[in-house]
């Protein structure tokens, strides 16, 4: 490529990432103004901070999503682990896809279906709609998504490994605990991350079984955006983001991890073969 | 012994599968042969098929294309001169980083940013073209979804173009090919898969998005997806946002089947 070229390419990026963080700037900027509204700047204030920190009901809301979210993702981990180990074990091809395809069922749908369907479960079983309905659909949407981190890792791993495992005198559940657990655990903790991160940003199936007394965030955002602009709120998505992006470092930390081990399990998986 | 194995830990996991995968599909199927007091009926299909659902049906498959189209367009020459940069790694996560923040929060912010004294108005205003109403139009509720939905598309053309054999672009340019009809001969068709990737996580969320409607678009946009969500927590009539729902997943496998990679 010339140089003008060059130029223009860089133009053109610098532009996607303005129209890309354009909106959060705004939105973080404008939690410091004293004059209440999203436009025009009045003055450098902390009041919708100290708003944020005041408000109970709201500290309570963060709390609950936490709890969700740490729950959920807890749980989906090992249910995934369990998924991705039972879809190894599947030898034949045929029934191997129609579980991977069933698997992917909730990652694909709109999160609306899977709002409205998962409404219609509970009402059906009798689960009250609140903190339960809420917590058994973050499980529910997030374990395909472990399953799909963990299981390139079981397939990567060399079956020699297990049969030396064997050979030596390891017990099923040694093998489990001792040669597989340990190998594919950048996948777990991939898998755990994916679905925190899905558990903390979900809005629509949430919004569908919350109920009336139990709020998230998202949806507690969502009822507060509808009645129009309140400074609180941005102050709210600043701390936010601050912490996204903290966990995104975490996020990139063990994904490096990830790719050295990943590289030697490799260098491993040859020396065997 | 492995067989043993096997069985146990299929268990839970075709429990998980069974309760939260077949069952809802089941019950969605269900209740759209009932009627709003319980009665069963082809009610709700019928009612479907009359011009308002249809037209409905039909808007929403437009915004969803005209949305898919609008990230392809902005998001496929990221993800080209991304791929391009130093430091790629560390660009793609900033172009990530955005779709890692709440969804509700980023739509909250064009609320301000369109609003009648927002920003995007205060520009307008000093070039002298004058206050515009964004808020509450087409226009900004097909805006809104393609800033939420580019990262979803760099991120698969991105990788199917760092899949990409660079030696098959230098012999094209070495046989003479223009850079043009490299990138239409070789590059493109040979990154077709991560478009089609693209567009499936763009195109199915696009039609059911209804938060967006409701911030943004202030009502004037019905997709599928407000309807939905009408129907089940506005209106009460499950049976008839089931009905949607049928018709919605039937779209879904559809497009699926088309852009699937036959692998």
């Amino acid at each position: 490529m010339n140089k003008k070229g060059a130029r223009l390419a860089n133009l053109y990026l610098i532009a996607v990432f303005a129209i890309l963080y354009a909106p959060i700037a705004y939105l973080m900027a404008y939690s410091f103004n004293s004059g209440g509204t999203m436009h025009g700047w009045d003055g450098f204030t902390l009041e919708w901070y100290g708003e944020v920190f005041a408000d109970t009901r709201l500290l309570i809301i963060v709390l609950n999503t936490f709890v969700i979210a740490l729950l959920s993702s807890a749980i989906s981990t090992i249910l995934g682990v369990i998924g991705a180990l039972a879809i190894r074990h599947v030898r034949r091809r045929q029934p191997r896809n129609a579980l991977l395809s069933l698997n992917n069922v909730l990652i694909v749908s709109p999160d609306v279906i899977i709002g409205a369907s998962f409404l219609i479960l509970f009402t059906m079983i009798g689960i009250k709609l609140g903190f339960t309905s809420v917590l058994l659909s973050h499980i529910a949407f997030s374990v395909p998504i472990v399953v799909l981190m963990v299981l390139p890792k079981l397939q990567e791993m060399s079956p020699s490994l297990i049969d030396a495992a064997r050979d030596l005198g390891a017990s099923g559940w040694d093998v489990l605990t001792k040669v597989v657990l340990p190998y594919i655990k950048p996948g777990i903790f991939a898998g755990f991350f994916m679905a925190l991160t899905y558990s903390l940003d979900d809005f629509a199936v949430t919004f569908f079984v919350t109920g009336n007394g139990f709020s998230t965030l998202s949806v507690e955002i969502y009822s507060r955006a509808r009645q129009g602009v309140s400074l609180s709120i941005n102050a709210l998505s600043t701390l936010l983001f601050l912490f996204t992006v903290l966990l995104v470092i975490g996020y990139y930390f063990i994904n490096q991890r990830a790719s050295r081990s990943q590289a030697r399990g490799a260098e491993g998986g040859r020396a065997v073969r | 012994m492995v067989t043993k194995a096997r069985n146990l830990y299929l268990i839970p996991y075709a429990m998980w599968i069974a309760l939260f995968v077949i069952a809802p599909i089941v019950l969605i199927v269900y209740y759209s042969f009932f009627d709003v007091n319980g009665a069963f009926t082809f009610d709700n299909y019928a009612k479907f098929f009359t011009p308002v659902y249809l037209r409905m049906t039909f808007n929403s498959f437009w915004y969803a294309l005209l949305i898919t189209f609008f990230s392809l367009l902005v998001a496929y020459p990221t993800a080209y001169l991304l791929t391009r940069t130093k430091h790629k790694q560390l660009w793609l996560l900033l172009i990530i980083l955005p779709s890692w923040i709440n969804l509700l929060l980023k739509a909250y912010a064009f609320i301000g940013l369109f609003g009648t004294y927002g920003l995007t108005n205060a520009v307008l205003e000093t070039l002298g073209i004058g206050t515009q109403q964004i808020l509450f139009t087409d226009f900004s509720f097909v805006f809104v979804s393609v800033y939420i939905f580019i990262p979803f598309m760099v991120l698969p053309i991105y990788n199917a173009l760092e899949e990409l054999n660079p030696t098959l672009v230098y012999a094209s340019r070495d046989l003479g090919a223009s850079w043009w009809t490299t990138f239409r001969r070789v590059v493109f068709p040979l990154t077709l898969d991560g478009v089609k990737s693209g567009a499936q996580a763009v195109f199915i969320p696009a039609l059911s998005l209804f938060m967006i409607t409701r911030l943004i678009a202030g009502n004037r946009v019905i997709t599928l997806g407000t309807a939905i969500e009408q129907h089940f927590l506005v209106t009460q009539d499950w049976g008839m946002g089931a009905t949607i729902a049928v018709f919605l997943i039937i779209a879904m496998a559809l497009i699926m089947l088309v852009t699937g990679n036959r692998r």
